[in-house]
């Protein structure tokens, strides 16, 4: 279904969350090869979404609504895709809890979280924050009631089938099993910026616990934070995040 | 905020120049035309709320249009600048003083090495633009110097004793240096002597800024969807009919809204899925909130219409308190 958004763009809704990575895949091969801009006469924004993709700034979204109804998608083959590893150890404070909702050990929990190709569906909530698929439902986990003020950079988090990596430390409410380590999932002075970004497969790779540093984690490289970061100031500035509804 | 390296490095005429923030107001930020093509990675697209203000700002100082200014809040801010250079306050009306003596508003005019340029507190509207020569030369984040609220990006909002550099001037820029108005003639056209001649093709002169400023009562006009269909018919018609006020908790990030709560057709929220500039998105406790720069990329809570951007940098001026109208648009 296509639903109109203002006067310059289209949201595209989609069944499935396969089928909205499906057509997200399908929307960038037409965009690298240049016939989607020539069809839509531009487009600024490609926006995936749980189930959908935003499509912003066309300059006239009428012309491209009719047809994007009439395209056949391609099934998402689980091989395509830009790769990436994630060393990680799974040392978070929630992995009992989650291994305990799963019924196996903390340790077979990591191992099957380990086991998994994920695949980022899209971004959000802050620069870099990806919202990685692969995880069954049946693994699905609640947020946590008591959403932590600050969550480290890199930690590694699940809600609901989603797994996520904070990019830099914040608040959060997921439940974290482990921490990405050596790796700055956002660094605006690389291109690109993000690791994850939406299309790539990723793998999480545990790191082997070293003897002498069990229970005292090295930092996660926390790049270099901008002063702002902990938010504005002021009058004016947002005290508190936006509401959006899905903030982590 | 400490100097950008590299920003006097460059050491050409005119260059160089640094701005002292001696009073950085109630929130003054650097803004350009935003970070554009990165919403997919979670990063909003920021940049100045009154962006026609903005612009103005640029072009009067025959800026590049990708030129950064200051947009304050409420009560302006104070600068010294180190070498002299060419100002402009526009947006949001307010007295403007250079060394304590009155300086135009809405015209470029010449600021001589070490004045002190203060914007007073909005006499109207809420965030004024000041744009220098050369613009604010702060080091750009994914092609942007814009300050991002929500995320962090950009540099943080000033603070009092903060050293920002200018960046080179346009030969434009440069002339305007040459012709604008002495801080104390209020209207000097700067334009018609020599920035522009001999060429024979003289632009017509842009000495002075009309500005309307921001109606008693501000009128949206919104397009509905892509979730009208979470609201009843008579929550759209809340929507339409409803005496809205501006918020005090509004901020770059969204302008929230006092008033009628819309009908849901249903509850609950969507999964996630992308924002718009100017989305008008109803969170469970129903006050609408429409979507300024600083904008999430995506979000959950059903979007019940999109006021179309041109109208949005009236939205950002209107203070506090002031009447908003929905107007049903296409």
């Amino acid at each position: 279904m296509v639903l109109p958004v203002g006067r310059h763009a289209l949201l595209v809704e989609l069944p499935t969350a396969e089928a909205a990575e499906a057509f997200h895949a399908e929307l960038l091969r037409r965009s690298a090869d240049g016939s989607l801009t020539e069809r839509a006469g531009g487009v600024r924004e490609i926006v995936p979404g749980a189930r959908t993709v935003l499509l912003d700034g066309l300059p006239e979204p009428h012309r491209l609504a009719g047809e994007l109804a009439r395209w056949r998608i391609p099934p998402l083959s689980r091989g395509s895709g830009p790769a990436i590893e994630l060393p990680v150890r799974y040392d978070g404070p929630d992995l009992a809890d989650v291994a305990a909702r799963w019924g196996v050990t903390p340790q077979e929990a990591a191992r099957l979280h380990a086991a998994t190709e994920f695949r980022v569906a899209f971004c959000g909530f802050a620069p870099g924050f990806g919202y990685l698929t692969g995880l069954p439902e049946e693994y699905a986990v609640p947020r946590r009631s008591d959403p932590r003020t600050r969550v480290p950079a890199g930690s590694v988090g699940l809600a609901g089938a989603y797994t996520g990596v904070y990019p830099r430390s914040s608040p959060g409410g997921w439940q974290l099993i482990g921490t990405v380590v050596r790796t700055a999932l956002w660094d605006p002075q690389r291109e690109p910026a993000a690791l994850l970004t939406p299309g790539t497969r990723v793998r999480f790779m545990p790191e082997p616990a070293r003897a002498g540093e069990a229970g005292e984690a090295e930092e996660p490289e926390d790049q270099e934070q901008p002063a702002g970061s902990d938010g504005p100031r002021g009058p004016g500035g947002a005290a508190e995040p936006a509401p959006s509804g899905d903030e982590p | 905020m400490t100097a950008p390296e590299g920003g006097a490095a460059a050491g050409s005429a005119g260059e160089g120049a640094v701005l002292e923030v001696v009073r950085a107001g109630a929130l003054t930020t650097v803004q350009d035309l935003g970070r554009h093509g990165h919403a997919h990675l979670g990063v909003p697209r920021s940049g100045a709320l009154d962006e026609p203000a903005h612009r103005l700002a640029n072009r009067l100082l025959g800026n590049p249009q990708t030129a950064a200014t200051l947009e304050t809040t409420v009560n302006g801010c104070a600068l010294r600048v180190s070498s002299r250079t060419v100002a402009v306050v526009t947006g949001a009306a307010c007295p403007v003083t250079m060394d304590g003596r009155p300086a135009p508003w809405g015209v470029p005019f010449r600021v001589p090495a070490g004045a002190v340029l203060e914007a007073g507190a909005a006499t109207y509207g809420l965030r004024s633009y000041l744009g220098f020569a050369g613009g604010v030369a702060v080091d750009p984040v994914l092609g942007s110097r814009a300050t991002d609220l929500l995320s962090g990006l950009g540099p943080p909002p000033l603070r009092d004793g903060d050293l920002l550099h200018l960046g080179a001037r346009t030969a434009r820029a440069a002339a305007s240096v040459e012709h604008s108005a002495d801080s104390d003639s209020a209207a000097g056209p700067y334009a018609a002597g020599g920035a522009y001649a001999g060429n024979g093709a003289t632009p017509a002169p842009a000495d002075a800024a009309p500005w309307a400023g921001p109606p008693g009562e501000l009128l949206l006009p919104v397009v509905f969807g892509p979730r009208a269909d979470w609201f009843t018919a008579r929550g759209r018609r809340t929507l339409l009919t409803g005496a809205y006020r501006v918020s005090p908790d509004s901020n770059r990030i969204g302008l929230r809204l006092e008033g009628p709560e819309p009908e849901r057709a249903h509850e609950g929220e969507l999964p996630s899925e992308g924002m718009v500039l100017g989305a008008v998105q109803v969170p469970p406790e129903g006050r609408p909130v429409v979507f300024l720069a600083d904008h999430p990329v995506t979000g959950g809570y059903p979007v019940i219409g999109v006021v179309p951007e041109p109208h949005l940098a009236a939205a950002a001026q209107a203070p506090p308190g002031t009447p908003v109208r929905f107007a049903p648009s296409s």
